[in-house]
């Protein structure tokens, strides 16, 4: 995606600067607000220094993200069960290889990568691609 | 009335209970209409225990059961209300309150204390020991005395005697044989049972037949013996055996032995096919069984014979295992080897470490026919193993008794025992019943544990079981995983002993060097907590340190708890509950700049609720100007050392609580553990910090402190239990420092320590000797580690108010300083709270 073609979608999928690689926490989350159609949103920030290297078993994988692991992730701040905007400060780890951050409130698991709910499935929280510019944290949105 | 048939079960003891409860299991409550008589005021209590009302339990602790369990089964509970009379004619018992007509009767009406036919045995002050009144009358006579005598040197009159000693009586124990429990040890066993009674500072006569009870001249009665000498005391409590309460089977006409006793056949039916007999009224075989076991298997005979089938009594095996004041006593079949002809006999008497073994082996040196054991009862399961299965001895049966480390035999394995081998004779569980709840899908203990009630009675096989049921999951290629996570194939413990010995102190070496490679290691909400507690009960580096950020939950990284809308609560320490009026101004003032809405807390702090993540360092840092220090009410840590004011101000302490207080919770603050950890100090008996409430607690007593352990409140109340008494300061501090080091070393994570104690394996009895008595050596290793965290404590909340990097953290959104508008109050009853 390219700044030119996000603009011919009128306003639509442009890239914002959030933060610096300096605000964030290695191996937890920081919170920030982002700019949308929609108004500001909440997002929690990630940032798995070195990226989630896949597990050895699954090293034949084709590797995802053009090559190299993911290290940030931008999902939803708020907490769909409690109605708190407290994503950005729970545990994050990984369950059965997948990149997850469990909600400090009432400890369900959100997969990183789309944010689906482990323990029910009908539950999702927005993601949003994001990526460092050299030091700098962009989020698409 | 239904046209049920009505049973009516006369007498509500330990037998009387189980009889309804197996009623109750096999359906019996659909067949009949069933009411239960009880003479005594309570429920069914366990009389075996009897003695620990004494050592800090109370008595609601030894109920059996509730009102609820009877009602919510139909039963009709009659207490307090003694059957007078069985009129067989008109098919009715009789009461105060009338009577009631019935179809069948069991009578479980036991047995009461036997009083010797000795002049002025019925003097004020003469007492028995049996029920829980009986125990009101001698705590109320102990009041008032200095001394007390049990006479009887048996089973009871040991229990008995140590429940005098509880009430701080100088206690003796007058036995007519020539030693003590005459019934089950031998003349060497009673020597050694002697000496280690004396040694606990009761005094023993034996050989002594009291011949008359008249006024004393310095206490309040003399016991004349039969050799003129006398005995001084206060209080006398008759403890010289028991007799069955066959007075109404007597009067309706049912045979009865030539020494009383009503008779029974297999199926506890008495001459009045109508009417049953269990427990200790019953006489099966000419014998009366005086142990509670028997009894439960009788009324398991007598509910299938109510119910029309037939699983007879055959009788029941009278070996014991008892530990009386601390000292072991177990009895095994022949443990005299005077009913077994041509039976020959080891004996190992060690004399320093005062224990005595005996085997009774047949003539061809075969079989086990009995065994007696006294100071050491570790033997005794595997001894009772060979004995009621008829296993094959060693060939050299000496090594069974012999110390470990010579030649001796091993422990009889899972492997050797037969099917029929009993493991739990309280609830008639087999090695097969077990293997059988396996096959049916149980997947460990505490399934087999709920299916076949097995080691829910005494609970002295619960070692056995555990090793069996382990044996046979292994066997069925069960791996029992007791993996922490996916993320390291060790348990808690595991984790914490390889941190300690190889000196782990981040979490990223401990998954590099330990992890078990599946996913990405990056860990998980169970194993990041987990680890960083044990990094910090090992190093006690500040949880805010970049290493150590990542794996704390979020109540431990911001350093307060989070509430419902993702504001925090903020608790600063007020350690034993003391403030003064200068440092309340200021938590006021914090509260009202703030907007944060004031609650006192259960453990005497005061909380204040409603921080945004960005105002907690503003706020601390004015608690912090004030004298205010973290209060770890967001850790798995040391909470709170509750108190009450004590001696200083009180008219009945007898210790400065307060004083105590503050200095335990000085030294055990920013403990961290597997969970939280909260402590109170009372500075008398009258309990008002309720410390036996908390994981310890600790009692003033005119002397030092008694010590409480693994109570706690909350959503499964435990009274914390006597641990040690009349402490001096330093031993208290060194006796709580090696009891939480060893809590945190060997808990499962977010296992309180009532939790962790109850799960122990071996119990009070063996925490006892790791702490107090050092069993495994490592008192002082646990004292230095304590010292080691208590030397590096300082304020997290200080740490991270003094670094910049460490406040970064505390923004609520990284690019921009607009508050989070999602955070909306209301107000109620003068304050703010969440709308």
């Amino acid at each position: 995606m390219t700044i030119a073609s996000a603009a011919a979608n009128t306003m639509t999928q442009t890239w914002q600067r959030l933060c610096t690689r300096a605000d964030l926490v290695p191996h937890s989350g920081v919170a920030a607000w982002l700019e949308t159609d929609e108004g500001p949103v909440q997002v929690a920030l990630f940032y798995l220094p070195g990226g989630a290297n896949p597990p050895q078993s699954a090293a034949q994988n084709p590797p995802s993200l053009a090559g190299h692991a993911q290290e940030l992730y931008a999902i939803d701040h708020r907490d769909p069960f409690s109605g708190a905007n407290v994503i950005a400060r729970g545990i994050v780890g990984d369950l059965k290889g997948e990149p997850v951050v469990a909600s400090p409130l009432y400890k369900q698991h959100f997969r990183l990568a789309d944010g689906r709910c482990l323990e029910d499935d009908s539950v999702q929280l927005r993601t949003w691609k994001v990526s460092f510019k050299g030091e700098e944290v962009w989020v698409e949105a | 009335m239904s046209t049920q048939p009505h049973l009516i079960i006369i007498g509500n003891g330990m037998v009387g209970h189980h009889l309804v409860e197996q009623l109750v299991e096999r359906g019996a409550t659909e067949r009949y209409a069933i009411s239960v008589f009880g003479e005594e005021r309570h429920l069914a209590y366990d009389r075996v225990h009897l003695s620990e009302v004494f050592n800090g339990q109370d008595a609601e602790s030894l109920a059996l059961s509730t009102a609820d369990y009877y009602a919510e089964h139909g039963i009709t509970l009659r207490l307090d209300e003694a059957v007078t009379a069985i009129d067989r004619d008109a098919s009715e018992v009789v009461t105060a309150e009338g009577r009631t007509p019935y179809d069948r009767v069991v009578l479980a009406t036991g047995s009461f204390p036997f009083v010797p036919p000795i002049p002025g045995n019925d003097r004020e002050g003469c007492l028995v020991y049996r029920t829980l009144d009986d125990l009101d009358a001698i705590r109320a006579a102990a009041e008032n005395a200095a001394t007390g005598v049990v006479v009887g040197g048996g089973l009871l009159g040991l229990e008995a005697a140590n429940a005098l000693r509880g009430l701080n009586l100088d206690t003796a124990v007058v036995e007519f044989a020539p030693r003590l429990m005459p019934m089950q040890v031998d003349t060497e066993g009673g020597e050694l049972l002697r000496e280690k009674i004396e040694s606990l500072g009761v005094q023993v006569l034996t050989g002594r037949a009291t011949q008359e009870i008249v006024d004393g001249e310095r206490s309040r009665h003399r016991m004349v013996f039969q050799d003129e000498k006398v005995l001084e005391t206060d209080l006398i409590v008759f403890s010289a055996g028991i007799r069955p309460r066959d007075e109404l089977a007597r009067d309706c006409g049912l045979e009865l032995g030539e020494r009383g006793g009503v008779v029974i056949d297999d199926s506890c039916l008495t001459s009045d096919p109508a009417i049953l007999a269990v427990g200790e009224v019953a006489l099966w075989n000419n014998s009366i069984f005086g142990l509670v076991a028997p009894g439960y298997q009788m009324a398991k005979a007598a509910a299938v014979t109510l119910l029309e089938g037939n699983e007879p009594f055959k009788g029941a095996d009278m070996s014991t295992k008892l530990k009386l004041m601390g000292v072991d006593v177990g009895s095994i079949g022949d443990a005299h080897g005077d009913r077994t002809p041509g039976a020959r006999q080891f004996r190992f008497l060690d004399p320093l470490k005062q224990q005595y073994r005996k085997l009774v082996v047949s003539s061809d040196g075969k079989r086990l026919v009995g065994a007696m054991l006294v100071g050491d009862n570790s033997v005794y399961d595997t001894l009772l193993q060979y004995y009621a299965n008829r296993i094959e001895l060693p060939e050299d049966p000496a090594t069974l008794i012999l110390p470990a480390g010579s030649s001796a035999a091993p422990a009889l394995g899972p492997d050797a025992l037969p099917d029929t081998a009993m493991i739990c004779s309280c609830h008639n569980v087999t090695k097969a019943d077990v293997c059988a709840s396996i096959d049916g899908g149980a997947v460990d203990l505490g399934a087999v544990k709920g299916e076949t009630r097995a080691s829910t009675g005494c609970g002295g096989c619960a070692a056995l079981l555990k090793t069996l049921v382990d044996h046979e999951l292994e066997s069925r290629g069960v791996e029992v995983d007791k993996s922490i996570c996916e993320h390291f194939h060790y348990t808690r413990q595991e984790l914490y002993d390889i941190v300690r010995v190889e000196g782990i102190k981040t979490f990223s070496e401990l998954m590099e060097k330990h992890g078990s490679k599946v996913g990405h290691g990056l860990g998980c909400d169970i194993c990041k907590p987990a680890v960083a507690s044990i990094l910090a009960s090992c190093f006690n580096e500040p949880i805010t340190d970049a290493a150590h950020i990542p794996l704390q939950d979020t109540n431990d990284t911001f350093m307060a708890n989070m509430q419902k809308n993702g504001t925090y609560s903020v608790v600063p320490r007020i350690a034993g509950g003391e403030i003064t009026p200068d440092k309340l101004v200021v938590l006021g003032q914090v509260a009202q700049k703030y907007g944060l809405y004031t609650k006192v807390t259960g453990g005497q702090r005061i909380d204040l609720f409603g921080a945004r993540l960005e105002d907690l360092p503003a706020i601390w840092g004015e608690l912090i100007e004030a004298g205010f220090e973290t209060g770890h009410a967001y850790g798995k840590s040391l909470r709170t050392v509750k108190s009450c004011v004590g001696s200083t101000w009180c008219r009945y302490g007898v210790q400065d609580s307060v004083g105590m207080a503050i200095r335990l919770e000085h030294r055990y603050k920013g403990l961290r553990a597997p969970h939280k950890i909260k402590f109170g100090v009372s500075g008398c008996t009258r309990e008002c910090a309720e410390a036996q409430s908390k994981d310890i607690g600790v009692i003033a007593t005119e002397n030092g402190w008694n010590l409480y352990v693994s109570g706690n409140g909350g959503m499964r109340p435990r009274h914390a239990e006597l641990f040690a008494t009349d402490l001096s300061d330093e031993e208290l501090f060194r006796y709580i420092d090696r009891f939480l080091m060893f809590y945190i070393r060997t808990a499962d994570r977010l296992q309180r320590t009532s939790v962790w104690r109850e799960n122990l394996e071996g119990g009070l009895d063996y925490l006892k000797e790791v702490i107090l008595e050092d069993s495994l050596g490592i008192g002082e290793e646990l004292e230095r580690q304590m010292q080691a965290v208590v030397d590096t404590y300082q304020c997290e909340w200080a740490n991270a108010i003094s670094d910049p990097e460490k406040l970064k953290r505390f923004r609520s959104f990284v690019n921009d300083s607009r508050p989070d508008p999602d955070i909306i109050y209301t107000s109620e009853r003068g304050q703010l709270r969440p709308a």
